[in-house]
């Protein structure tokens, strides 16, 4: 009985987060093109639906009805792969953010996040990492020139960026004294957000993050003008489709991830003080989440329509010469910090 | 235009890079609140100036008669033989007249050289440039699509008596 109320409480879970991700997703594509259309003064989607909002369905149908082209000289098991894994982690991995506080739902207590794992934020690094394969096994399996180049530089750029990633996550990790990822929110309750209390590894994570999810200034892996289109250069259809949705699904893992490391996760400041009833302050504070993730993604994909592409070289110095001796000094701060606190 | 300007003469805040990304977002921001210089082109609709070379066509005067005389010398000029006239004869004080003026609109190029030529200010290029056909015969315009009143051309014979 007790296992069964687990799994079908987890399941329950699980199907809120994916359509809420998909759902997400879906809108961010039309987001993305609306507020590029609105950065270059022009109206951006408006035809499908009011407003255009009926935009992402319309592209999903397109991308279902074409022609599934696979090239000729492609290793095929690896290439029908490579889209299957770059969604499944895409989405495996937002299983251990949490969202907000635990609730009591008819006499259960329910923390809301899918999988309260104590090695959360080891899991996610380990995921993201795998993320790579998906786009170094589509850049081998394509045959193709411009595919194999995305998938050298993707492998490049994640191995130079995952080290200053890690070194600022260790920072945030030493604070908290804990990889859960609900401890670590908890630990920054208050003004204790990380961002004040470790500014410059939030700065080292926030590129390090954009370099993963391979968003401009540090979409090499795609860098349409130079290797067509990258590493998904010879899809097509929904296999296509499923590298597209990758890409929107880690925009939106990187923004949870900063938020639950650095920016107090559900957490608003001194919300407790309002003497507002529990319930009140969970849905505030569950809203907060989802805002803070709006004004993230936005961030995103304002810098992505404002700031050109690094060039290689320039990628590379900046993540080994710039980026990893900074979190090298974050870490130190930190433990500074820890050793006066103490 | 900015001078180029090297690594070695950047100050210390040009190279840290920060100041000059926030100096970026914030010109992206500031143009989101910009009004848009889009035109919802079926519903609002591109006003040419009158030196925007459109599709040709042949002037007409109030009383319904072509001020054509059919010489021939727009269908001379034409690079791309688009235009085919065929004279006739009339009684009336102005003897000569287009019996068949035909312009293959998949061939016209709109140098406006038909316009230049013209003695009469016949033929003129207009400010229509919405030209999309479902066959190439439709693409064949003769007299009873290319026949204007004068009043709509006004603007582009006077943009020609100053410039020609």
């Amino acid at each position: 009985m007790e296992i069964l109320e687990i799994a079908i409480i987890a399941l329950i879970k699980i199907l809120i987060i994916v359509v809420l991700m998909l759902l997400t997703v879906a809108y961010l594509v039309y987001f993305e093109r609306k507020i590029s259309a609105w950065a270059q003064n022009r109206v951006g989607p408006n035809r499908v639906g009011p407003a255009g909002l009926l935009q992402p369905f319309a592209d999903v149908l397109k991308l279902l009805l074409k022609e599934d082209i696979v090239p000729a000289v492609a290793t095929k098991s690896i290439h029908t792969l490579a889209p299957i894994l770059a969604l499944i982690v895409a989405f495996g991995t937002y299983a251990v953010i949490p969202i907000g506080p635990a609730i009591e739902v008819f006499g259960r207590k329910i923390s809301l996040v899918v999988a309260d794992v104590n090695i959360g934020i080891l899991y996610t690094l380990a995921l993201t990492s795998v993320g790579v394969y998906a786009i170094t096994f589509s850049g081998w399996s394509s045959g193709s020139k411009y595919s194999l180049l995305g998938g050298i530089r993707s492998s490049a750029q994640m191995i130079s960026y995952e080290i200053s990633m890690g070194f600022s996550i260790a920072g945030v990790v030493i604070l908290a004294e804990s990889l859960r990822p609900i401890d670590i929110v908890n630990a920054q309750s208050g003004l204790m957000w990380n961002v004040f209390v470790q500014p410059i590894g939030f700065i080292t994570f926030v590129v390090a993050a954009f370099a993963e999810i391979n968003r401009l200034p540090f979409d090499l892996p795609e860098a349409e003008p130079e290797l067509v289109g990258g590493y998904h250069t010879e899809y097509s259809s929904m296999k296509f489709a499923g590298f597209f949705l990758a890409e929107y699904a880690n925009m939106i893992i990187a923004s949870a991830m900063i938020i639950t490391l650095y920016l107090g996760g559900w957490q608003i400041p001194y919300i407790e003080k309002l003497g507002l009833p529990e319930y009140a302050v969970v849905a505030l504070q569950v809203a907060g989440f989802f805002v803070k993730m709006g004004a993230l993604l936005f961030f995103i994909i304002w810098v992505r329509w404002s700031i050109p592409r690094f060039r290689y070289d320039q990628l590379m110095n900046l993540g080994w010469k710039v980026m990893f001796p900074l979190s090298l000094v974050n870490l130190i701060w930190v433990a500074v910090l820890v050793m006066l606190m103490n | 235009m900015a001078e180029k300007k090297r690594l070695k003469d950047l100050t210390f805040w040009q190279k840290i890079y920060v100041p000059e990304i926030v100096k970026g977002l914030s010109i992206t921001l500031g143009n989101m609140f910009k009004p848009s210089f889009t035109m919802e082109y079926p519903e609002v609709k591109f006003e040419p100036p009158s030196s925007y070379r459109g599709r040709p066509v042949l002037a007409m005067e109030e009383n319904g008669e072509e001020r054509c005389v059919a010489c021939g010398l727009c269908s001379r000029v034409c690079p791309a033989l688009a235009i085919e006239v065929q004279a006739g004869e009339t009684d009336r004080e102005k003897e000569r007249y287009p019996e068949k003026f035909e312009i293959n609109m998949l061939r016209c190029i709109f140098c406006g050289f038909c316009e230049e030529v013209c003695p009469e200010e016949a033929i003129v290029m207009s400010k229509q440039y919405e030209l999309a056909f479902t066959n190439r015969e439709d693409a064949i315009y003769g007299k009873d699509k290319l026949l204007t009143p004068v009043s709509q051309l006004q603007d582009r014979i006077q943009f020609l008596r100053q410039y020609k």
